[in-house]
């Protein structure tokens, strides 16, 4: 086995393993720590069929920023995850009846799939030789220069979020003190102090 | 990409840049106070760009394809934005008086109009999402603007959580269209899909984007949330709800039909087709029993959507041109309708009920008179514009062999008259009560409503011209 093979077989055990550990741990923490080793192992995937800068974003971003989030978002939260579960086990029956159409369904639909004979073409149309460009510049080609109008109207998206959060929560109360830096600054300290010599025994 | 692709989305840019630099300017200024300014110049830009683009000529394609500006893309955009102006000026006062007239709300709606425009000219599955996303996001907040309300708050969250699960499925059907494919683009998967059985996994994909469509236009099976989102939000959201998101919705389904899976339009039509049903009989059965206008509303819009449906289930050019005179005519009915709903208070109180509407042509006989134009035209009454609407999309039905679709349409037309000229036997006949205040409505909310009406009796001479312009954006979709 080579050591490509070996760094395969052991990312991929350990990814589908904590990925299994994240849904069956019983301390919501545990089951955020389990999810931070998934995502490493997904980016030694990515580093072994030579995509480093997904690997380093998905280390990045995820492991640093997302799970971090999530990390926190689950200890403030006070979710009583034992509750759940119990509800949970109410509906496993239907639940379980759903999951099984649904896997048939999908046999049914992907037992037979085909690709159309053009879908290979198609698909490499639109990336850049491999061999040609590094694969953060071709990312970026996609990203910022083909798929360009998509990348604006995401950023469109965004700020629609950015602005529905702001209308649906901000209120502006009035009946709160609120810090007024100018006014501060701006006092006499002549006006607002006085200095007295307090004479022993005798006070004001 | 190369510069000239800019230049094809400049009315999109410009009324990105539009939205963008009001926010700045409400932010910075009167905040709220501005809000009136603002509603006023959004409605502006809107009609300055509906204008632009009516003088546009020719078809245009920019970022490779996955942009498409054509006689069917202006058309419907011109309607989506002089819909939403109107519609966004006769909701003006109705915000004001109950303190929702907050300065975000017309820069909402210009994003969820932008949004509608990038879905009606998508050629691309990804350019389809991202349009369909900003508007629905716009969407789901504004339908919640009253947040001190319950009903309204409710009317957001049903609408963000069922249209998040509607999203999943069209994306479920993009990724599965897509792994058939090779190519997000709509060209590029038109030339991969041929005539015959289609592959089942491809079939999948269609079906999945058409459902996560179906919810957008409150097609049965897909209607559920739209009684209580129309319920719940303030009157003037429904009316917006009512118009604009409707016709790009439709504009989008035809597009995804006709543009990615037009060599095979037997598979989708039978689709189309049984929504088309369900969405006549469910909204035409499901209305009698309504005693909230607004609700009514909601079932007579879905009825309506299959009246649509039913043009492009044809799959024709016909089809499409019956289904885009029915849009533009179902929209002005429904903001005559609405501006007369957003005028129904009680003792300052808005109301919706029904009942409210006992003897109104005693006192108010001119408005009386316009809603019943109105509502006979939404029943489809022969001298109404209505009616010229319902008989284009069944003509279209029969003309492609679909002629017990058509039966259908006019058997549920038949029931859904029902609860229109109930609205009418109330105003005329109905026994005396303590109705609604008379005289209370603003001049914009007056003129749109008169104005609605007049075109219902007018247009039958020609309909304005608007046939030969359906006919050419019909045109350049299917070929």
């Amino acid at each position: 086995m080579t050591v490509a093979a070996f760094a395969f077989y052991l990312f991929s055990t350990v990814a589908v393993a904590s990925g299994l550990f994240v849904v069956t741990a019983r301390n919501p923490v545990h089951s955020v720590l389990w999810l931070i080793l998934a995502f490493l192992s997904a980016a030694g995937l990515f580093v072994l069929m030579g995509a480093e800068f997904v690997a380093m974003l998905l280390i990045i971003v995820y492991v640093g920023a997302v799970a971090v989030l999530f990390l926190f978002v689950v200890m403030m939260l006070d979710v009583d995850f034992a509750e759940l579960k119990a509800e949970m086990a109410k509906y496993m029956p239907l639940g379980l009846l759903i999951g099984l159409i649904l896997v048939i369904q999908l046999v049914l639909a992907f037992g037979p799939w085909s690709f159309s004979p053009a879908a290979q073409g198609l698909r490499a149309a639109v990336t850049p030789a491999a061999a040609q460009v590094q694969n953060t510049k071709a990312l970026g080609l996609i990203l910022y220069d083909k798929y360009v109008f998509l990348f604006m109207v995401a950023a469109l998206v965004l700020l629609v979020a950015m602005i529905g959060a702001i209308v649906l929560t901000m209120r502006h109360r009035k009946d709160v003190k609120r810090q007024n830096v100018l006014a501060q600054m701006w006092r006499d300290p002549a006006k607002a102090m006085e200095l007295r010599d307090v004479k022993p025994g005798q006070g004001l | 990409m190369n510069p000239g692709d800019f230049s094809t989305v400049l009315p999109e840019v410009l009324v990105a840049v539009y939205a963008m630099a009001a926010l700045l300017f409400g932010v910075y200024t009167g905040k709220d106070k501005a809000a009136g300014t603002i509603l006023w110049a959004t409605a502006a830009v809107f009609v300055a760009i509906a204008v632009w683009l009516g003088t546009m000529t020719g078809t245009h394609t920019a970022f490779s394809g996955m942009f498409i500006n054509d006689a069917f893309a202006r058309f419907a955009k011109v309607t989506v934005l002089l819909s939403a102006a109107v519609v966004m000026v006769i909701g003006q006062e109705f915000m004001a008086k109950r303190n929702l007239l907050r300065f975000e709300y017309p820069i909402l709606i210009a994003l969820s109009v932008l949004g509608m425009m990038l879905m009606i000219s998508a050629g691309d599955l990804i350019a389809l999402y991202m349009g369909l996303e900003l508007q629905s996001l716009s969407l789901y907040v504004v339908a919640s603007l009253q947040r001190d309300n319950a009903k309204s708050t409710e009317a957001g969250l049903k609408y963000f959580v069922l249209g998040a699960l509607s999203s999943g499925l069209l994306l479920y059907g993009a990724s599965l269209t897509y792994g058939f494919a090779g190519t997000t683009l709509f060209s590029g998967i038109v030339t991969t899909v041929h005539q015959g059985a289609m592959p089942i996994g491809l079939l999948f994909g269609l079906v999945f984007l058409l459902a996560g469509l179906a919810f957008k236009v409150s097609a049965v099976p897909f209607h559920m949330w739209t009684p209580d989102v129309y319920e719940g939000s303030p009157t003037p959201v429904t009316a917006f709800f009512a118009t604009a998101p409707k016709v790009a919705a439709m504009a989008l389904i035809a597009r995804l039909a006709e543009g990615a899976f037009g060599s095979a339009p037997k598979d989708w039509g039978q689709i189309i087709a049984f929504l088309s049903v369900a969405s006549m009989f469910v909204g035409a059965v499901a209305a009698i029993g309504q005693k909230d206008i607004k609700r009514l509303m909601a079932y007579s819009s879905i009825s309506h959507m299959g009246f649509a449906l039913m043009g492009l289930a044809a799959g024709t050019a016909l089809g499409v041109k019956a289904m885009l005179i029915y849009m533009a005519i179902y929209v002005t009915m429904n903001i005559g309708t609405f501006a007369f709903i957003l005028s129904m208070q009680k003792n300052g109180q808005p109301v919706t009920d029904i009942a409210a509407l006992r003897q109104y042509s005693r006192r108010e006989p001119l408005k009386a008179l316009a809603l019943l134009v109105l509502m006979f035209s939404l029943a489809g009454v022969p001298p109404m514009v209505g009616f010229i609407g319902k008989f284009y999309v069944i003509w279209a039905a029969v003309q492609a062999g679909l002629g017990g679709l058509a039966i259908l349409g006019v058997i549920a037309s038949v029931i859904g008259a029902f609860y229109y000229l109930r609205i009418v036997y109330f105003m005329y006949f109905g026994e005396e009560v303590e109705g609604i205040d008379s005289g209370v409505m603003n001049p914009v909310g007056y003129a749109a409503l008169v104005v609605a009406a007049f075109i219902m009796v007018a247009g039958m001479v020609n309909l304005f011209g608007i046939e030969g312009l359906a006919q050419a954006a019909a045109q350049t979709l299917v070929h």
